[in-house]
């Protein structure tokens, strides 16, 4: 019988490629919540160790082992308190950190038996449970008579204006999105925050009252940092991240189906049917962060039949962990590491192929290892990284690195007076949504004592 | 709003988590800890003005019976007192009081042997601005338990301090269930303002089977092993005409706010903590305001009085339990994992009423003919709610109609 290849060029992107059943599933809960019993068979396991390892990895010190006692003395409500008092957005962070190199990575339980604590797990059960009283546990200040500018309505900001709520301030959101939450709501994957929940957070987190939110206004398109310090008594920037990296090479950006990994996250959270989202049979995803690995392993989920993450240097090397690499792996994606590539190849106005040609290391240069090979592609998805927000501050005197993020201090300040910053665009960034809370809280408490000392 | 603040006999405290003597509290480093991280009062590891006998260990050895996984269910000690100077003694007493006037400060004294002595101590503890006495009878006890003479003992010594001092003097009685009630009166009747149930229970925490030799002395045993004890204390004085309506400060096993919630729902107006603090550390006070808090608010009680007692009223003799109700287990097949340990301890220690096999397959499932209703088999299933008694008196009597 012979060989027949598929002739070039039928970019194969389509919709449906997964019954309703099967797509249901594969977007359920990826770690389902606890039940009761599990949640108390799991918080029976804590030591409560002093000075917790668990609480130091937290970017934002929640008394994890306080909060664990407390849901096995059976006070899932005095837990959540727990947590939301040292991070608002404990919900989310119970749903999407990497728990494995964080609090789970320093449990002492993974030290005794090579099985940690499920803090990410617990963290969830009384998160979960305060917001089922459709309430939350806090109270606001006397009010102040300051009011504060916030740019960005993603975690940092969200927890920036919170805080700053609660002492008595009044806080203006400037968002450019049409809805809160940042990329909580147009990054994580779906898996991850089901059920609506970055927006049932961000509800929660608003409810304190003080805050106002305009949506649809862009930082420099709409309204100049100039005009906001001018009108507030004080600005906080939580811009995120701005223009992904391209690759720089021809055709990038006139072939269609080369997209943006961010993009076509935000494509995917925001799909209300995803059996209506178009997916190539055979992606090919350039980068090697937790993004390429969700990427990945959502395009084998909605159907892609062949799915080749590539990375120019080799596995270790990977922004993402061991852990993220297996998930991407165990939904059927294949990863080849020590290429990048060279050409992208196109036919009628699709991209049809990558080039790439082997790398290696030589006196920590990457360098062509010689040999190439070609990759067919439908969808080619760029997950190479992204550059700060340089033009959101156009003309503002902010300090910024070579790569466009802002420089702050240990305070969270800019550099520049009566201006703080936090979250993915400052300097150092860890890219994590606790660290970007813990930026927005930290930040609060400097405005706020500004403030203050104007009083 | 919930209010966790308590006067308890006179004395003022901002919570009810008070530590009880022991180890904690026998040193102003220890119990300034405790208060920094919110204790809301301490009562002063016992003091002695007898010199230390040629019998006392230099330091504290411990034992402890240990559950799974190796949480401590009891701790057990022997020459648990600090061997330390009267004198330093008072001197941070005092201090502390002073450095942190809204905290309860009781002192815990050895009771003195004769009035002499006991007007010289019970002035010295007066002079330190404490709040409080409470009588320690356990130390050295002349009067064998469980004798008269151990009740007169209690009175007379109660009197002593009773009229030679300002504060309030509390009774801390060890839990011989059979003569407790009769102690309690005596110290009633000495003047006795309040009791502390229970000081701790004779224990040896096991046998070191390599040694041949019990591991540790009869010591003081305390922690969640004694808490059924110290319930069982509490509700002999509720129950007891004379004694009941005493104020009582709980100390036996309080682990989590939920033992501290037990012992005030029995009448407790103090709940004093010592094993879990010697396990977990101060921080545990923590986790006890905010379990009990969110209790209370739940509950609709704003203050601790505000269920004080309130399970006091119901404790019964089994002789007395409703022999007319009919209740039977019932196994909820939705929650059941198979483990089989309702059916086994059925067939061994109760009425064989569990099949293990239904249409030749693994389901356990309650034969209600064979059942009593013994409970049994929901306490030892290891999934909460998995098996509840079903009230089926009604049916029972309908069918006892027919």
């Amino acid at each position: 019988m012979p060989v027949v290849s598929e002739p070039p060029g039928i970019a194969d992107v389509a919709k449906g490629r997964v019954d309703r059943a099967t797509l249901a599933a594969n977007f359920a809960d990826l770690h389902p919540p606890l039940s009761a019993h599990q949640a108390q068979v799991e918080a029976d396991r804590c030591y409560f160790c002093y000075d917790a390892p668990c609480q130091r990895a937290c970017p934002t010190a929640i008394d994890v082992a306080l909060f664990i006692r407390q849901i096995a003395a059976g006070n899932p409500l005095g837990a959540a308190q727990t947590i939301l008092e040292a991070n608002v957005m404990g919900g989310m962070c119970a749903r999407a950190c990497p728990t494995e190199v964080l609090c789970e990575g320093a449990c002492v339980r993974e030290a005794a038996e090579g099985r940690p604590v499920r803090i990410g797990l617990l963290q969830r059960y009384a998160v979960d449970a305060q917001m089922a009283t459709g309430t939350a546990p806090f109270s606001r200040a006397a009010p102040t008579g300051k009011r504060v500018a916030v740019v960005g309505a993603g975690p940092a900001g969200l927890a920036c204006a919170h805080a700053l709520a609660v002492a008595g301030h009044e806080a203006t959101i400037f968002e450019k999105r049409d809805k809160p939450g940042g990329l909580n709501e147009y990054g994580v994957s779906a898996y991850r925050a089901t059920d609506d929940f970055a927006q049932r957070e961000a509800a929660s987190i608003l409810s304190i009252g003080g805050i106002a939110v305009r949506y649809g206004v862009e930082l420099g398109r709409d309204v100049a940092l100039e005009r906001l310090r001018r009108d507030y008594d004080a600005v906080f920037l939580a811009l995120g991240l701005g223009a992904a990296r391209r690759l720089g090479l021809a055709g990038e950006g006139a072939l269609d189906n080369v997209v943006d990994a961010v993009d076509y996250a935000a494509e995917l959270r925001q799909a209300e049917n995803l059996a209506r989202v178009p997916v190539g049979r055979r992606v090919v995803v350039i980068g090697g962060g937790m993004t390429a690995m969700d990427l990945a392993a959502q395009s084998k989920r909605l159907g892609a039949e062949s799915v080749t993450i590539v990375y120019r240097r080799g596995l270790n090397q990977m922004k993402a962990g061991a852990r993220q690499r297996e998930f991407a792996q165990t939904n059927g994606a294949l990863i080849r590491p020590w290429a990048r590539p060279v050409a992208l190849e196109g036919h009628s106005g699709a991209v049809s192929g990558v080039l790439f040609e082997r790398t290696r290391e030589d006196n920590g240069e990457l360098v062509a290892a010689g040999g190439a090979f070609r990759l067919e592609a439908d969808l080619v998805l760029l997950a190479i990284g992204q550059q700060g927000t340089l033009e959101a501050l156009a003309g503002a005197n902010v300090r910024c690195d070579a790569d466009g993020r802002i420089v702050v201090d240990e305070e969270r300040r800019a550099g520049l007076a009566g201006v703080w910053a936090g979250g993915d665009c400052v300097s150092g960034a860890r890219g994590l949504i606790a660290a970007a809370v813990e930026d927005g809280k930290r930040a609060a408490r400097s405005i706020d004592a500004a403030l203050r000392a104007r009083l | 709003m919930v209010d966790l603040s308590v006067d308890f006999v006179g004395v003022k405290a901002p919570n009810p988590f008070w530590l009880a003597s022991g180890p904690p509290t026998d040193r102003k480093s220890h119990v300034e800890r405790a208060f920094r991280a919110g204790w809301g009062g301490a009562v002063w590891q016992t003091l002695s003005d007898a010199a230390p006998s040629a019998g006392d260990l230099p330091a504290a050895r411990y034992r402890a019976l240990h559950g799974v996984d190796r949480r401590v269910l009891a701790l057990d000690g022997v020459g648990l007192a600090s061997g330390r100077d009267l004198a330093i003694d008072l001197g941070e007493i005092a201090e502390v009081k002073r450095a942190w006037p809204d905290r309860a400060l009781i002192v815990s004294l050895a009771a003195p042997r004769d009035e002499d002595s006991a007007r010289r101590i019970v002035a010295q503890i007066e002079a330190t601005g404490c709040d409080g006495v409470e009588l320690n009878f356990s130390c050295a006890p002349e009067a064998r338990p469980g004798t008269s003479e151990a009740a007169t003992r209690v009175e007379t010594t109660t009197r002593w301090c009773r009229a030679l001092s300002r504060m309030p003097v509390m009774v801390k009685l060890a839990p011989n269930l059979a003569d407790l009630v009769r102690r309690a009166r005596a110290a009633k009747r000495g003047g006795a303002d309040a009791l502390t149930l229970i000081g701790a229970v004779d224990g040896i925490a096991g046998v070191d089977l390599d040694a041949m030799a019990p591991a540790g002395a009869l010591g003081a045993m305390g922690g969640p092993a004694v808490k059924p004890i110290a319930l069982a204390a509490l509700a002999a004085i509720a129950g007891d005409p004379e004694t009941a309506g005493l104020p009582i400060a709980a100390a036996g096993g309080v682990t989590t706010w939920r033992d501290a919630a037990e012992f005030i729902a029995l009448g407790a107006g103090v709940a004093q903590v010592c094993t879990a603090a010697m396990t977990y550390g101060f921080r545990i006070v923590d986790e006890l305001a905010s379990g009990l808090s969110n209790f209370m608010a739940a509950k609709g009680y704003r203050r601790v009085d505000d269920f004080r007692g309130l399970a006091a009223a119901n404790v019964a003799d089994w002789r007395r339990l409703d022999r007319d109700r009919i209740l039977k287990a019932e196994i909820d097949q939705a929650l059941c994992i198979k483990c089989g340990r309702c059916h086994i301890a059925c067939e061994d220690a109760a009425h064989q009423a569990i099949f293990a096999t239904v249409d030749g397959e693994r389901r356990f499932v309650v034969n209600e003919a064979a059942c009593v209703g013994c409970n049994l088999c929901a306490l030892v299933c290891p999934i909460e709610n998995c098996v509840k008694l079903i009230d089926r008196s009604a049916d029972a009597a309908r069918a006892a109609a027919e």
